[in-house]
């Protein structure tokens, strides 16, 4: 029988809230945190919304050392795994370095900065290019400057497969965890919310060009025209059941369930493979559809994939079997940290017996889903579900538990 | 305008602004003689700093790594290569 693997502290990095005591409070009530950029001026592009975390000062929380070689995504993920670990009550100096380890996702690696050397390259010339570039810009950077940071030298990594990495990165350090490392930092943060990323991200054909909040991205409405990025993510400190137990740890809860699969290719006809996922997710937690109280859906707002999304909770749940919630209307698609922040939602979720709103829409209600929406939802919960889905075909679902 | 002499202040500007400050060093205390590794700065920060160095001061330091570093040794290095400019 597998080891039981439990989150025991989250960091939050959201565009709603910076902190989990910020973020909560938001997601409850539906705050909405997409808004024009302003980080550069999307003026001459199609796409001009997205969710930015405003406020956001790294020399604040972080020292001076860092901050030359770090990109935007690598400082907040810094300071989410700094407020993942005081969550969980943990001191890394406490333990055995090759007891801990980090595994991350990563969509989009260090956009920013490397666009900053790009630009010093082609406007100034090779010696201008920072050293550091030759790390700032990696998909395993964030796993690796929190590694550093803390001495975290046990099994580590990084996950990429876009907005379904949250899930994904979690399912490997519970692997890890299930074979002996005593403590995983996990989850994801990203953040490219720059010209560079900007245009890489338009030339998926997924944003929306909405230039009202209320209106860009629309899951699940007959209205959806693509989604609005944003940046930010969450950390969660994940241990075994018997560690968290035996030094006393508060439990956020348990990651029970876990299931990942591959689209096939579009010529074969055999159609998109999220039930699949779903079903071997429950069949992981042990679990029937009748126990899941909660499904924090994916919501990419691409009317073929949200009937793909509606088609599969539907086939393995029940049609309107279970309340359906996309809070991520209220930050918009936050790429690696996209599921990472589901699951930290998800978990505060289940502690409180509150489901966070979907906003913004008017449920298509063809879709066959009982949508959350406009006010939060006071439910018994005790377990969720949440979907994550990456461009290119990848899906997964986790399962998460209360643990009494 | 191309640097002509580096001092130790410059050269403490020059690391903050291309690497930070550790919090628990004193970089305006008696540094000169303090190994690069002991103040915290790593082969990378170091290859920042000769970066920015080359270039403020037309020099090439392409060899400077080759060896391990105090304040002093840098110093002295760079201005035998400013007083070998041609």
């Amino acid at each position: 029988m597998s080891t039981a693997v439990v989150v025991t502290g989250l960091g939050v990095v959201a565009p709603n809230g910076l902190g989990t005591a910020n973020y909560w409070p938001a997601a409850r009530v539906g705050k909405n945190a997409i808004g024009r950029l302003s980080r550069f001026d999307p003026g001459r592009y199609p796409s001009k919304l997205a969710g930015e975390i405003h406020g956001f000062a790294a020399e604040e929380h972080l020292p001076s050392r860092l901050l030359p070689q770090t990109d935007r995504m690598t400082r907040l993920a810094l300071v989410a795994a700094d407020w993942a670990l005081a969550d969980a009550g943990l001191d890394p100096r406490d333990l055995p370095d090759f007891d801990m380890g980090v595994v991350t996702a990563s969509a989009s690696g260090g956009f920013e900065f490397g666009q900053n050397e790009l630009r010093r390259l082609w406007r100034q010339g090779s010696q201008y290019v920072s050293a550091y570039q030759s790390f700032a810009w990696f998909y395993a950077v964030n796993s690796g400057q929190i590694s550093i940071r803390h001495g975290m030298r046990g099994p580590s990594g990084v996950v990429v497969s876009d907005q379904a990495g949250g899930l994904d990165a979690v399912a490997q350090a519970r692997r890890q965890i299930r074979k002996g490392t005593r403590m995983i930092v996990s989850g994801g943060v990203d953040a490219s919310l720059c010209p560079w990323g900007w245009v890489a991200q338009m030339a998926g054909g997924r944003l929306s060009t909405h230039d009202d909040p209320a209106v860009a991205y629309l899951p699940f409405d007959a209205r959806a025209a693509g989604h609005v990025p944003g940046e930010g993510g969450a950390l969660l400190i994940l241990e075994s059941a018997d560690s968290a137990r035996d030094r006393g740890a508060r439990v956020h809860g348990e990651i029970a369930g876990y299931g990942a699969t591959f689209d096939p290719h579009p010529d074969t006809g055999r159609g998109p493979a999220l039930a699949r996922a779903i079903e071997l997710a429950l069949a992981d937690a042990g679990a029937d559809a009748a126990d899941v109280d909660v499904v924090f859906a994916d919501g990419a707002a691409v009317p073929e994939l949200d009937r793909a999304e509606a088609e599969a909770l539907n086939a393995v749940l029940g049609s309107r079997a279970v309340p359906v919630t996309v809070p991520k209307t209220a930050t918009g698609r936050l790429y690696s940290g996209a599921a990472a922040l589901d699951l930290a939602t998800a978990l505060l979720a289940l502690r409180e017996g509150i489901i966070p709103p979907t906003v913004h829409i008017e449920p298509d209600e063809r879709y066959g889903l009982d949508l959350v929406t406009g006010q939060p939802r006071v439910a018994t919960l005790g377990t969720a579900l949440v979907i994550a889905r990456g461009d290119g075909g990848f899906n997964s679902a986790m399962v998460v538990r209360s643990v009494s | 305008m191309t640097g002509t002499e580096l001092t130790l202040d410059e050269l403490r500007r020059v690391l903050r602004e291309v690497a930070g400050a550790d919090e628990n060093v004193d970089l305006d205390g008696d540094i000169l003689d303090t190994p690069m590794e002991e103040l915290n700065y790593d082969s990378l920060a170091l290859l920042e700093a000769c970066g920015r160095l080359e270039r403020e001061y037309a020099i090439s330091l392409d060899d400077a790594l080759d060896s391990d570093h105090t304040p002093r040794s840098l110093i002295d290095l760079v201005n035998r290569r400013v007083a070998a400019r041609v």
